[in-house]
C-alpha cells in the first residue's frame, strides 16, 4: 500500500476511534508519518491500543499524591453491611462460620472462602502456614495505616486490637523477634540484627503498647564496630 | 496529548537502570482483600459486583500526580483482543483476562477490571482477581525499592477508603495462604543467556529454589522462557517484614546471580569471542533478512541479539529498541498495531516484516566495511 504522498510504501498504519465513535485510518510512509508527528516507533501506549470505547480515564490533579489522605471520607467499611469475623469455635470446625467452606474444600483447592476463614481454621492452618513460609507464623511489617491512625484517633482500643492483636499478644510477638534478633547477632548477621531491631522498635511505637525493647538492639553498632 | 503520549516508552522497556544489563525490569506486587467480604473465589456475583465497583470507584478518584492518570477497564465488558493487549503488556495475569480462578471457576463475563495508570503504565491494579485487589508497580532495571515505596503510596491512597482484611497475626489476608502476611511479592525479570550458554543456568536455577525463590517464565506462572528471559520471585511472605524481604531480593540474591551472569557473559567473551560474534550477528541477520517468524524465535533472536549488544559485539542497536520488538511482536500487539485481525501465517510475515523494517542496517554498514 502507498502512502497519501504516493511516492513510499506505507509502513505505519494508524486507526483512530474519533468521539462520535468514527474509525479513522491513516497510511503513512515514515517519512510523511515523522513529518505530522506520528510516531513511527512500534511501541504505541496502551491507551491508544486499547479500544477507545472500553475505558475510562481518572482525574490528574495538580496536588501531590499523599494530599488525598485528609479529608477523604472512604465508602461504608465493608464489615458494617455484613457480619464481622466470628470468634473461633472451641471445637475443629469442619466448615467456616463466615463462608461456609469446608476445610476439605480448602485442602483440594488451595484457596479460603473469606478472612474468617484463617480464624475458624487456625488451629489446622497455623501449621501449613508455617511451613509454607519457612518457619514464619507471625506476621512482621506493615499494617494499615489509615485503619490504624484512626482507631487511635478515637482511642478505639478494641479496634487497636483487631489490628494489633491484644496485649498478651503483641509483647509474645516482641519476644519472638527478640529472640530472632538475639540469634542473628550471636550469628554475626548484622544487617539481619538491625533491621529486626528496626522492626522491633516500630512495632513498640505502633500502638501506645509500654514494652520497651531490650536494649540488645543497641550494641549491635558496637559490635559490629569492634 | 496523543503525540506527546508516543515519546514515552512503558517505564519497564526502557532498559535503563541499576544492573540493567542482566536485570530487564523489576516488579512489585501488592495482594489485598476487602474486610467483610468472601475472597473472590467463593465471593456470589453480586459480592463481586460490588467489589469491583467499590475499587473501581475508589481507583479513579484517588489523586496522581500530573499528568498521570489511571485507566479503568471493565473486563468482563472488552474483547478478547483488549485482554490480550493487557496480558502481552505485562500489566495483567493470564488467569484474570480468561476471569478463571485457579480452583476452575469463574469465566469471562465475571465481574473484574484492572486499572493501568498513563503515560508510563508503571502501575496496574486488577480488581477480582485470585483477591479482591492485586497492586502492581514495575519499572526498568533493578530498582524494587522504588518500585515498592510506590506500591505503598498507592495501597496506601486505596486502603484511606476501604477497610482491607487484615489479622494481628496473619497480617493482610488473602485468599491463598501462600501470599498472608505481606502479601507482597518482589520479582524480577532476568535475561539470562551467559549463565545458559555455559551450561550453569540449571544450577542456579536450583539455588534459587533452594532459596526459596520461585522461578518463572517471560509471561509468569506456567509459561516457558524462550529467549533466556527468566523472572524470580520471593515465595515467603509471613514472617519477614517488607523491608526484610526487599534487603534480601536488592542486596543479597539478585546481585549474586547478576554477578555470576557477568562473569559468565565474561569467560565467554575471553574464550569463545569468534563463535559468540558469529552468533550475535546470525541471530541479527535472521532478524533482519527473514521474511516470516514465529512468536518464539524472534524472542530468541531477540535475546542473542541483546547480549550481542550488550557485550560490544553489535554496535548501533539501543536495548530498548530491542525491548520494544520484544513487545511489539506479541501477536496481539502485532495485530492491534496493523489495525486488521492475521491468520497465524500472516502474523509471522507481518512479525518479520517489523521487525526488518525496524532492524535495517545503517545505509553505511556493510561486512566489507567492517571486515576492513
Amino acid at each position: 500500500m502507498l502512502c497519501e504522498c504516493g511516492k513510499h510504501e506505507a509502513t505505519i498504519h494508524e486507526v483512530i476511534i474519533t468521539s462520535d465513535k468514527r474509525k479513522v485510518e491513516r497510511h503513512l510512509c515514515e517519512f510523511c508519518a515523522r513529518e505530522q508527528g506520528v510516531s513511527a516507533d512500534p511501541y504505541i501506549p496502551i491507551d491508544q491500543l486499547i479500544s477507545a470505547t472500553n475505558y475510562i480515564m481518572g482525574q490528574a490533579l495538580t496536588q501531590p499524591a499523599d494530599a488525598d489522605a485528609k479529608g477523604d471520607q472512604g465508602m461504608e467499611p465493608a464489615h458494617a453491611k455484613k457480619s464481622a469475623p466470628s470468634a473461633p469455635s472451641p471445637k475443629s470446625p469442619t466448615s467456616c462460620v463466615g463462608c461456609g467452606l469446608s476445610f476439605a474444600h480448602f485442602k483440594k483447592h488451595g484457596l479460603l472462602g473469606c478472612p474468617a476463614c484463617y480464624q475458624t481454621f487456625c488451629d489446622r492452618l497455623g501449621p501449613m502456614i508455617e511451613r509454607a513460609h519457612e518457619g514464619g507464623c507471625n506476621h512482621v511489617g506493615k499494617v494499615p495505616k489509615r485503619a490504624l491512625q484512626s482507631c487511635k484517633a478515637r482511642g478505639d482500643q478494641s479496634q487497636i486490637e483487631t489490628l494489633l492483636g491484644d496485649i498478651r499478644q503483641r509483647e509474645e510477638r516482641l519476644e519472638t523477634l527478640r529472640q530472632r534478633l538475639a540469634k542473628s547477632i550471636s550469628d554475626e548477621e548484622y544487617e539481619k540484627a538491625a533491621m529486626l531491631r528496626d522492626e522491633l522498635t516500630r512495632l513498640t511505637t505502633l500502638a501506645s503498647v509500654q514494652v520497651e525493647p531490650r536494649p540488645m538492639g543497641e550494641s549491635i553498632e558496637s559490635q559490629q564496630s569492634s | 496529548m496523543q503525540e506527546a503520549a508516543f515519546a514515552n516508552n512503558a517505564e519497564w522497556l526502557k532498559g535503563a537502570g541499576n544492573a540493567s544489563d542482566v536485570v530487564m525490569s523489576s516488579r512489585v506486587r501488592l495482594a489485598r482483600n476487602i474486610a467483610g467480604f468472601p475472597f473472590t473465589p467463593q465471593a456470589s456475583r453480586v459480592d463481586r459486583a460490588q467489589i469491583l465497583e467499590a475499587c473501581k470507584t475508589r481507583i479513579l478518584n484517588m489523586q496522581t500526580q500530573s499528568p498521570t492518570r489511571f485507566m479503568w477497564i471493565d473486563l468482563h465488558k472488552v474483547q478478547r483482543e483488549d485482554r490480550d493487549l493487557l496480558v502481552e503488556r505485562q500489566l495483567m495475569s493470564r488467569q484474570h483476562a480468561r476471569g478463571k480462578l485457579s480452583d476452575g471457576q469463574g469465566g469471562l463475563d465475571e465481574p473484574r477490571g484492572v486499572a493501568v495508570l498513563i503515560p508510563d503504565e508503571r502501575v496496574s491494579i486488577m480488581v477480582n482477581e485470585e483477591d479482591h485487589i492485586r497492586l502492581q508497580t514495575m519499572k526498568s532495571g533493578l530498582a524494587l525499592g522504588s518500585c515498592l515505596s510506590e506500591a505503598n503510596t498507592y495501597d496506601d491512597l486505596i486502603e484511606n477508603g476501604l477497610d482491607y482484611a487484615y489479622h494481628p497475626r496473619f497480617g493482610y489476608l488473602t485468599a491463598c495462604p501462600t501470599n498472608v502476611g505481606t502479601g507482597l511479592r518482589l520479582s524480577v525479570m532476568l535475561h539470562l543467556p551467559g549463565l545458559k550458554m555455559s551450561g550453569e543456568l540449571e544450577k542456579v536455577r536450583r539455588a534459587a529454589r533452594d532459596m526459596g525463590l520461585a522461578v518463572r517464565g517471560f509471561y509468569g506462572e506456567g509459561s516457558e522462557s524462550p529467549g533466556e528471559f527468566f523472572q524470580i520471585s520471593n515465595q515467603t511472605t509471613l514472617g519477614k517484614s517488607d523491608e526484610m524481604l526487599l534487603r534480601e531480593m536488592e542486596q543479597d540474591i539478585i546481585p549474586k546471580i547478576v554477578g555470576y551472569e557477568r562473569a559468565a557473559r565474561q569467560n565467554m567473551l575471553a574464550n569463545r569471542r569468534e563463535i559468540l560474534e558469529d552468533q550475535a550477528w546470525r541471530a541479527l541477520g535472521t532478524l533482519r533478512y527473514a521474511r516470516s517468524m514465529k512468536t518464539e524465535e524472534a524472542m530468541e533472536l531477540l535475546s542473542m541479539t541483546r547480549f550481542g549488544v550488550l557485550s560490544g559485539l553489535i554496535p548501533d542497536i539501543a536495548i530498548d529498541q530491542i525491548h520494544t520488538l520484544l513487545l511489539a511482536t506479541q501477536p496481539m500487539h502485532l495485530q492491534r498495531t496493523l489495525g486488521q485481525a492475521l491468520t497465524q501465517q500472516q502474523r509471522r510475515t507481518a512479525r518479520a516484516d517489523l521487525i526488518r523494517k525496524k532492524l535495517a542496517p545503517p545505509e553505511n554498514e556493510s561486512p566489507v566495511a567492517r571486515d576492513a
